[in-house]
């Protein structure tokens, strides 16, 4: 009876986004829309929440096609500073490589590289102070690179070695490091959103002067704790910014999984009433001059910002992953923003303050130093090759005290090791 | 010493850890200006100031989340879940954060906060107002589940938890918040007043977390249960006669298996009492244990008296809840056995 009465209405149709491009396809970005570089305003950084929507539908940029800064976001940086950024850049483009390859040939089990998306985590992080608080995702090496944690440091959680900080307990690259302000990294998608606003509402509860800053992809976006993060920032006006790294791909699901059909993930902050940007994250100046007016928003109290940086994910997902099979290998070259550290040394250049030899010394300096990280870190021993941790280990810090229970397990895994007859079985490792 | 119920208690302790320890914080939906909803943070906020006492949006994930990160910057969070009912928003941040971190970061970095939530039924509280999901935590690495059944214990225990550096969910049995409950509902409700559980002290002390407690010293059986059914089980051994120990454990991680393994190796019989549902539940694993460890010593089964394996009804409230009468027939079964 419904059927008959309802046969004159229209048929819904489901909606199920599709990319543009598949395995095969010529790409076309022409309709990505890059604005010029220096049209986006700039406004005071105690401007009202509400009068961000046009910022937040365009794209921040300074770095022209010609290579020159321009308009109100250029940050001015001093030559040296600009190397310096260059240079971390370069280091975290040699560390990934150098890594991908040791996962290629067995050395560690697992990789994830952040190719094309360097100028994100290594401007944002110099637009920081060293001891603000990063609550990064799993793609945000240049963080620990730019406030020079010891690559070795890295390299000995790639590999769980003997010198793993973290006891080979947490799987390659979900780095810690509480002195360099770098967050232990969780696999659990965005958890670490609602937790950088709880460290900032605690700095602001104790009259501290430190700001937290956090990331997350544009794919989780979409999980619960983005929105709780963002509804508690606007509330207690948490000193914090968002950085949504809008890399066009989770895994195997293009932007449009997460709702980018429909809007931008910067225009999302404007419904909590939070400052949003959406920054070219392949122009690193862009990058850094948006983090440090989102910092001094925070660090005058004017509360939370949230940065789309609107880039390209080069390479796969990670070492477990294939991107031939999902889209078009033409995609990454063809991403009309660019490559970061190609667009920053044209600036360098244009300045007269850098030049392609001294572009290539560097990039053989850098691989050199990451070569002579990856030699020292191979000595602590490398995935795969016996026991690099006391067995025992394992049991600590489930708690700050053991329990009975624990104690127990302990014992029963020493005595099957001791009957196993492996040498892992000695308590010394090795 | 002064007589509290379980509301005051808990109010009392947080009160005492907050004027101790300026890193100590409450927060939840509720807990702020009004008191919350059972009245358990009455005054902090006026007392405190709103930085350190404050109301939340209503968002699980956000409030567990927030507060880890709270931890993170050396804060000492207590957070508040208005039921337990309402925990599950927030399992990822307790189950995947809370209780790895420390562990996942090798000590780099710790989540030293204590999860208060109402728990339990007997209140007609229908199937989001009374549920008692411990058996979800327990079963979690890097958790400590406290229930207390008592003012006094309510207020050390609690002390103990918020000092605690590992995160603890400290379940409050919200049927016994007023005074102690026998499960004879259709009986006038009692007060804290004549029970000896009702004296507090106003000051700070704490009850060290993983000891249990003997109730009540016996012989013919073991008793474990805790928060409402500690009272609920030992009303129903006094009314048949029964000599039986009671344990209270207070803590389910980490466990009391010492007390635990002295009494049933005593008795030679273990009955467990608990009001969340049977399968998978708690008591599962201590029937497991007390297997284990004193099989030579028992002279009959071990016997769950729980909940059933549905949700918790409304109407139907009394007879799902584990009561004198379901306890009573595993009470005759097991010493007839």
């Amino acid at each position: 009876m419904t059927g008959d009465s309802r046969t004159n209405l229209p048929r819904l149709a489901l909606h199920v986004p599709e990319p543009k491009f598949r395995p095969g396809d010529a790409v076309d970005f022409a309709d990505v829309a890059v604005p010029p570089a220096g049209a986006q305003a700039r406004p005071d950084t105690a401007a009202a929440p509400d009068s961000f929507h046009d910022l937040s539908y365009t794209l921040v940029r300074v770095l022209d096609e010609q290579g020159q800064a321009v308009g109100p976001w250029n940050p001015r940086l001093d030559p040296d500073m600009l190397r310096r950024m260059l240079l971390k850049m370069a280091t975290v483009r040699a560390f990934d490589e150098r890594m991908f390859r040791a996962q290629r040939q067995g050395k560690t089990s697992f990789y994830m590289k952040c190719t094309g998306e360097e100028a994100i985590a290594v401007a944002g992080t110099m637009a920081l102070d060293r001891d603000d608080m990063t609550f990064p995702s799993y793609r945000q090496q240049g963080i620990l690179i730019t406030r020079d944690y010891p690559l070795i440091e890295m390299m000995n959680q790639i590999y769980s070695n003997t010198a793993d900080k973290l006891q080979g307990k947490q799987l390659p690259i979900m780095y810690s490091s509480k002195d360099y302000g770098f967050f232990s990294i969780s696999g659990n998608l965005t958890t670490q959103y609602p937790q950088a606003v709880g460290w900032a509402m605690a700095s602001a509860s104790k009259g501290d002067t430190r700001i937290a800053a956090t990331w997350c992809g544009e794919g989780s976006t979409a999980e619960g704790d983005f929105h709780s993060a963002l509804t508690f920032a606007t509330v207690y006006r948490a000193p914090v910014i968002f950085n949504v790294v809008n890399n066009q791909w989770a895994i195997s699901s293009f932007s449009g999984f997460a709702g980018a059909e429909a809007t931008t993930f910067a225009a999302r902050a404007i419904g909590y009433g939070i400052a949003g940007l959406r920054v070219d994250g392949n122009d690193a100046l862009a990058v850094y001059a948006a983090t440090a007016w989102a910092a001094e928003r925070a660090r005058t109290n004017q509360g939370p910002t949230l940065i789309e940086h609107f880039t390209y994910r080069a390479e796969g997902h990670s070492t477990s992953d294939d991107p031939s099979q999902y889209r078009s290998a033409g995609e990454p070259t063809a991403w009309p923003m660019g490559d970061p550290i190609a667009r920053l040394k044209a600036h360098l250049v244009n300045i007269g303050e850098w030049d392609d030899d001294r572009h290539a010394q560097m990039d053989r300096d850098v691989a050199e130093q990451v070569r002579a990280a990856q030699k020292a870190a191979e000595a602590n021993g490398i995935l795969g090759h016996g026991l690099h941790q006391p067995l025992d280990t394992l049991f600590d810090g489930v708690f700050e005290d053991m329990p009975w229970h624990l104690r127990e397990q302990r014992a029963q895994m020493m005595a099957e090791e001791e009957a196993s007859g492996r040498p892992w079985a000695r308590k010394e490792g090795h | 010493m002064a007589r509290m119920n379980m509301i005051q208690a808990i109010n009392s302790a947080m009160d005492v850890v907050m004027d101790r320890d300026p890193s100590v914080i409450v927060m939840g939906e509720d807990v702020g200006y009004f008191g919350g909803v059972f009245r358990a943070t009455a005054g902090l906020q006026s007392k405190y100031g709103k930085t350190r006492v404050f109301d939340t949006p209503i968002t699980e994930c956000g409030i567990i989340g927030v507060a880890v990160g709270m931890g993170a910057y050396g804060l000492r969070p207590v957070p508040e879940i208005q039921f337990a009912d309402y925990i599950y928003p927030a399992l990822d941040q307790l189950v995947s954060e809370a209780a790895r971190l420390r562990y996942r970061s090798a000590g780099d970095f710790t989540a030293p906060i204590t999860v208060r939530s109402p728990f339990g039924g007997g209140i007609f509280g229908g199937q989001t107002h009374s549920q008692s999901p411990e058996g979800i935590f327990t079963h979690v690495s890097g958790i400590k589940t406290v229930i207390p059944s008592t003012p006094y214990d309510a207020k050390g225990l609690l002390i103990a938890a918020i000092e605690d550096n590992d995160p603890v969910l400290f379940f409050e049995p919200k049927r016994i918040y007023n005074g102690p409950f026998d499960g004879n509902w259709d009986k006038p409700a009692q007060n804290w007043s004549k029970h000896p559980g009702g004296e507090v002290p106003e000051g700070y002390y704490r009850i060290e977390l993983g000891k249990a407690k003997v109730v009540r010293e016996g012989s013919d059986l073991t008793i474990l249960a805790y928060g409402t059914m500690v009272h609920v089980a030992q009303a129903t051994v006094e009314a048949a006669g029964i000599d039986a120990e009671i344990l209270d454990l207070r803590t389910l991680v980490p466990l009391d298996i010492d007390a635990i393994e002295a009494s049933v190796k005593k008795t030679g019989r273990c009955m467990i009492v608990h009001e969340a549902t049977r399968t998978g539940g708690f008591g599962a694993e201590l029937s497991a244990l007390v297997q284990e460890r004193c099989f030579h010593h028992l002279e009959a089964p071990i016997e769950r008296v729980t909940g059933f394996d549905t949700p918790y009804p409304h109407s139907l409230e009394w007879a799902y809840f584990p009561g004198p009468v379901r306890i009573g027939q595993a009470l005759k079964k097991i010493m007839q056995d």
